[in-house]
């Protein structure tokens, strides 16, 4: 049966008031951990740096326990790469929610815009275990 | 002309985890869940050892579909599921061995169907990439 609780929060939505200028010591720090040569560009899986935090609070706010959060899957789009100097500011919305067996799985989106652009998006699959 | 072709096996490439790359992984994305560095931790909470971080797995997936595209920034998009995870004990070289696939090619882009094992079991489910030509 589905939590009545947890259908509500579908729709919410969480514009972070603060941008984040990505620098190109964050682009290459984030390579060098991954094993990937020293880019100007940021490595594909870049964005969760940002928006991990986003969703961190947005489900925070919602009432869910984050300390039993896994992590179920993960979808990026981009309409180009992360560069050094974007101002990106994450809006993220629970698109949706619902519960099996007990634990409840979450997808939030977040969309990352530098301005009026949207540079990209993420969708992150979040399962609380009951 | 593209040099894919739908139905090309992609040679696989084997990356190493260890404990040392998991911190460093920490520090550059800002994510300290104690799970992925903390022996007594992770075991506290139920888990056989310290475990890489999902993203840190996705990374890498991220890093071999960049180096058949040729550079990173021509990734578009790229999904993964999270189904095992990399278990990482102290002092071990963990390997995780990608293999791809292409499924797809347009006169703008290529999309693979990426593989991903460490010891014999898929640690990543559903892993596509699509990178512009």
């Amino acid at each position: 049966m589905l939590n009545p609780g947890l259908t509500e929060i579908v729709g919410r939505t969480f514009v972070g008031a603060e941008s984040t200028t990505v620098s190109q010591e964050s682009i290459t720090n984030f390579a060098l951990a991954i094993g990937e040569p020293e880019t100007n560009v940021a490595p594909p899986t870049f964005a969760i740096t940002i928006t991990l935090d986003k969703s961190q609070e947005l489900l925070q706010n919602s009432g869910l326990d984050w300390t039993r959060v896994v992590h179920g899957d993960q979808k990026f789009t981009s309409t180009r790469p992360i560069v050094a100097g974007d101002t990106l500011v994450c809006s993220s919305t629970i698109e949706s929610a619902r519960s099996v067996a007990g634990n409840e799985i979450v997808t939030v989106r977040s969309d990352l815009h530098n301005g009026e652009e949207l540079v990209a998006s993420s969708w992150s699959t979040l399962v609380v275990r009951a | 002309m593209s040099a894919f072709e739908v139905g090309q096996e992609i040679a696989p490439k084997s990356y190493p985890v260890t404990r040392e790359l998991l911190v460093g992984y920490a520090n550059a994305s800002g994510d300290q869940n104690p799970i992925h560095q903390n022996e007594e931790f992770a075991k506290s909470v139920g888990l056989p050892d310290v475990i890489a971080h999902g993203m840190f797995t996705m990374a890498l997936a991220g890093r071999y579909a960049s180096e058949i595209a040729g550079n990173s920034g021509a990734i578009r998009e790229f999904s993964a599921r999270f189904t095992k995870p990399v278990v990482v004990p102290a002092g071990a070289t963990v390997e995780v061995i990608f293999s791809a696939k292409v499924s797809e090619v347009t006169a703008e882009s290529v999309k693979l169907d990426i593989t991903a094992t460490c010891n014999g079991e898929k640690v990543l489910g559903m892993t596509k990439a699509l990178f512009n030509l």
